[in-house]
C-alpha cells in the first residue's frame, strides 16, 4: 500500500523524478491559471454577466469576507496569498472525483511547502505593518521569559498545519482503499463523499489559520487609535455645547 | 525470536496502542466542544456564523492531534524506519 502519491514514478534521469505530486500539481496550478485567465479576458460591468464571472465573483468577494471577519483589515492585500493557498488546497480535493487522480495535497513535500510559505508570509505581512522592531517586539511580548516559548510555537504550528493537511488527506484515500477491499460496494462511495467534504473543511481551516497568524502578526498596534478618537469626539460634541 | 520478529511485533502492537490511546482524548475534546457550542447556538442563534466558524477551527485543531497519531502508525506500518533499516542490514549479509 502506498503512503503517498510521491511513490509514483512517471519518469526518471538520475536524481530527478517526476512523480504523480508533481504533475498533479502542474496540472491543477494550469487548470486555475488559465481557467481564470480565460475567464478574465473579457469582464463585463454591465447587467449582462457571464455564468463563470459570476462564479469567480462569489469566489473572490466569498474569500474576501472571510479574511476580513477574522479581523484583517483590507483584504486586498492578503487575498492574493490566502486565495491562492484556499483555492489550490479545495480544488486538490475536489478534483478527487475525477478517476486516477492523486491528490497532491496528501503528499508531505505539497503541505509542507504550503506551510513553509505560510511561514515565510507571517512575519513578512508583520514587518511591512509594524516595521521589523515593532515585529520582533512581539515575540518578546508579555515578558521576556516567553521569548523561547513564542518562537517554539512558531515553529510548531508550521509542523502542524503540515500534518493536518497532510494527515487528513491520506487518511481519506487510505480509508477508500482499505474499505475497497473490505466492503467494495456502497461504504467507498459514502466515504469519497466524506472525504470531499473534509477536504473541503481543510482547505478552509488551512487558509483561516494562515489569515489568523498573519492577523496576531499584524495586529499588535492597531486597536489603539479608536478610543482616543471617541474621546475627541466626545470632548468637540462637549465644547460644541459649551458655545452653544 | 530473532530481531526481525521482534521489531514487527512492537511495530504493530504500537501502531494499534497509538491510535487507540490516542484517539480517546481528542474524541472526548471534540465531543464537550461541539455540545458546548451547541448549547451556545440555542441561547445565541444570532451569532451563529461567528461560532460556527470559531467551532470548525477548534475542531480542527483539536483533531490534528489524532490525526498526528494516525501518521505516527501509519508510519509504523508502511515506513517504518527501524524495519527498513534490519531488512537492508539482512540483505546486506
Amino acid at each position: 500500500m502506498r503512503l503517498s502519491s510521491d511513490e509514483i514514478v512517471f519518469w526518471q534521469y538520475g536524481l530527478f523524478k517526476i512523480n504523480a505530486t508533481i504533475v498533479f500539481t502542474w496540472a491543477l496550478m494550469l487548470v486555475l491559471a488559465v481557467g481564470s485567465k480565460l475567464v478574465t479576458r473579457k469582464l463585463s460591468t454591465g447587467l449582462e454577466r457571464s455564468r463563470w464571472q459570476s462564479l469567480l465573483e462569489i469566489v473572490v468577494t466569498g474569500i474576501e469576507k472571510q479574511i476580513e471577519e477574522v479581523g484583517l483589515r483590507g483584504p486586498d492585500k492578503y487575498i492574493g496569498f490566502l486565495g491562492t493557498l484556499f483555492l489550490f488546497v479545495a480544488s486538490a480535493s475536489l478534483c478527487t472525483i475525477i478517476p486516477g487522480y492523486e491528490p497532491p495535497t496528501g503528499s508531505l513535500s505539497t503541505t509542507a511547502a504550503l506551510a513553509l510559505c505560510v511561514f515565510v508570509a507571517v512575519p513578512f505581512f508583520g514587518i511591512e505593518q509594524q516595521g521589523l522592531g515593532g515585529y520582533l517586539k512581539s515575540y518578546v511580548e508579555p515578558t521576556v521569559i516567553m521569548l523561547p516559548f513564542n518562537i517554539i510555537s512558531e515553529l510548531s504550528r508550521t509542523l502542524a498545519l503540515a500534518v493536518r493537511l497532510f494527515g487528513n488527506m491520506m487518511s481519506g484515500t487510505m480509508i477508500i482503499a482499505i474499505l475497497l477491499t473490505i466492503t467494495p460496494f456502497i461504504f467507498p462511495i459514502a466515504m469519497s463523499a466524506l472525504g470531499l467534504l473534509t477536504g473541503m473543511v481543510q482547505a478552509y481551516i488551512f487558509s483561516i489559520l494562515a489569515a489568523v497568524y498573519i492577523a496576531s502578526a499584524t495586529r499588535a498596534r492597531q486597536p489603539a487609535p479608536e478610543p482616543a478618537a471617541d474621546r475627541r469626539n466626545t470632548s468637540s460634541v462637549l465644547k460644541r455645547n459649551d458655545h452653544g | 525470536m530473532d530481531s526481525i520478529t521482534l521489531i514487527a511485533i512492537a511495530s504493530i502492537v504500537t501502531a494499534g496502542l497509538t491510535i487507540a490511546l490516542g484517539s480517546i482524548g481528542p474524541a472526548l475534546g471534540e465531543g464537550r466542544a461541539v455540545a458546548t457550542a451547541l448549547s451556545s447556538l440555542a441561547q445565541q442563534p444570532d451569532s451563529a456564523s461567528t461560532i460556527t466558524r470559531t467551532l470548525f477551527v477548534g475542531l480542527a485543531m483539536i483533531e490534528s492531534i489524532a490525526i498526528y497519531c494516525f501518521v505516527v502508525s501509519m508510519i509504523l506500518l508502511f515506513a517504518n524506519p527501524f524495519w527498513n533499516h534490519i531488512i537492508a542490514q539482512a540483505a546486506g549479509k
